[in-house]
């Protein structure tokens, strides 16, 4: 055997990153199957397609690597997570087997698809030395720069019919989730409209509500407002709140300092500085 | 490394992959499960591209990450619109046609 290839092949920093990242990558894709939630499967996937693209570096290919970064972690499993936030992400699995014994059918198929690949692969491969990619990546240049060559030249027809392949994909998507709408859009003045006869009607407020916290000591959600004439807001607490009682009474303290500085007079903030908000007005 | 270990975890990664679409009801994870089995086999084009010593494995598992993606943009979206008329992302909902 060539010294400089049984070289490449013993090298001990590449056979530490494949011991780490296939490890990783191959528990990685177990969560993924044993996860109840759609969620953790897709971080684990992620998580699975990092270490892929580190060994990618390591089999000398860096612009698949970045490639699988940008593309797979950030841009399909993203997606995934943004599909999962419409469906809903409480959409777990049923346990219930639909055909009778599957998933242990699954199960041996699966090992037994797995022991003649990795029969097939010992038997065909024999422990191939590698020889390195040093040449193919600096003959051109680089690895991206050779890349480049291959596909603008022996693959052209292949990267023209990708290129429509994605167009078509991302016009399949927006027809696919493009929604008909049946009635007219309501206009600015038809809501404004709507939000008056509303107050009419049954006497809600057409204005914004306060926000919930405001003149108050805390800004917590469940402290409800402090109008400024030092009266307590009661409807700026979120309704699932209020229903729950989770009101918080608003100190007394408040209401009477709320009104003071409503009045016009100095008011001494707690450090001991002290403004005179009545001159500003 | 010879390349027979980075094929044999291909082979890993791919039988983890079947597993995950012949076993699991919810279609978001069976997409995954898909999604990890594109990636079983660019790892293997990657470890063969270093094997032959030139680019040319490198240039398909490319194509292949093109690919992927577009399955992925259409796939969600045809999850989605069944989501919208279903109110379910379970595999097994849409047997009803049986009956």
């Amino acid at each position: 055997m060539n010294p400089t290839l049984l070289l490449a092949a013993t090298n001990p920093g590449e056979q530490i990153v494949f011991w780490v990242c296939a490890t990783l990558a191959v528990l990685g894709a177990l969560g993924m199957l044993l996860s109840k939630k759609p969620v953790h499967s897709a971080l684990f996937v992620a998580f699975t397609m990092i270490n892929l693209a580190i060994l990618y570096v390591s089999l000398q290919a860096p612009f698949l690597g970045m490639i699988q970064i940008i593309v797979y972690t950030g841009a399909v499993m993203m997606l995934f997570v943004f599909v999962m936030m419409i469906v809903g992400v409480d959409a777990s699995d049923s346990l219930v087997e639909t055909i009778k014994g599957q998933r242990l059918a699954a199960i041996i198929l699966v090992v037994s698809f797995a022991a003649l690949l990795i029969g097939a692969i010992i038997n065909g491969l024999q422990g191939a030395a590698a020889p390195s990619l040093d040449v193919a990546n600096t003959v051109d240049g680089g690895n991206v720069q050779g890349i480049a060559r291959l596909i603008f030249t022996d693959y052209i027809i292949a990267f023209e019919v990708v290129s429509a392949v994605l167009i078509v994909a991302a016009m399949g998507a927006m027809m696919l989730t493009h929604r008909e709408r049946y009635r007219p859009k309501p206009t600015q003045e038809q809501m404004s409209r709507a939000r008056f006869q509303r107050f009419a009607a049954t006497g809600q407020l057409p204005g914004n509500l306060p926000p919930a916290g405001t003149f108050a000591r805390h800004n917590a959600i469940d402290t409800p407002a402090l109008l400024p004439d030092g009266s307590v807001a009661v409807e700026s607490v979120p309704d699932p709140l209020q229903e729950r009682g989770d009101t918080r009474a608003p100190s007394v303290e408040d209401i009477t300092e709320v009104a003071e500085i409503s009045e016009g007079e100095s008011v001494v903030i707690e450090d001991g500085v002290v403004e005179d908000l009545g001159d500003e007005k | 490394m010879t390349t027979d270990h980075y094929v044999i975890l291909s082979a890993i990664l791919f039988s983890i992959g079947v597993t995950g679409v012949l076993i699991r009801r919810n279609a978001i994870v069976v997409f995954m499960s898909v999604e990890l089995m594109l990636n079983a086999a660019n790892l293997a084009f990657v470890a063969f591209a270093r094997q032959q010593g030139n680019l040319t494995g490198q240039t398909i598992a490319f194509f292949v990450m093109v690919v992927a993606a577009a399955e992925v943009v259409v796939g969600l979206a045809i999850l989605v619109t069944i989501h919208r008329t279903r109110r379910s992302a379970s595999v097994d909902e849409p047997n009803l046609l049986k009956y």
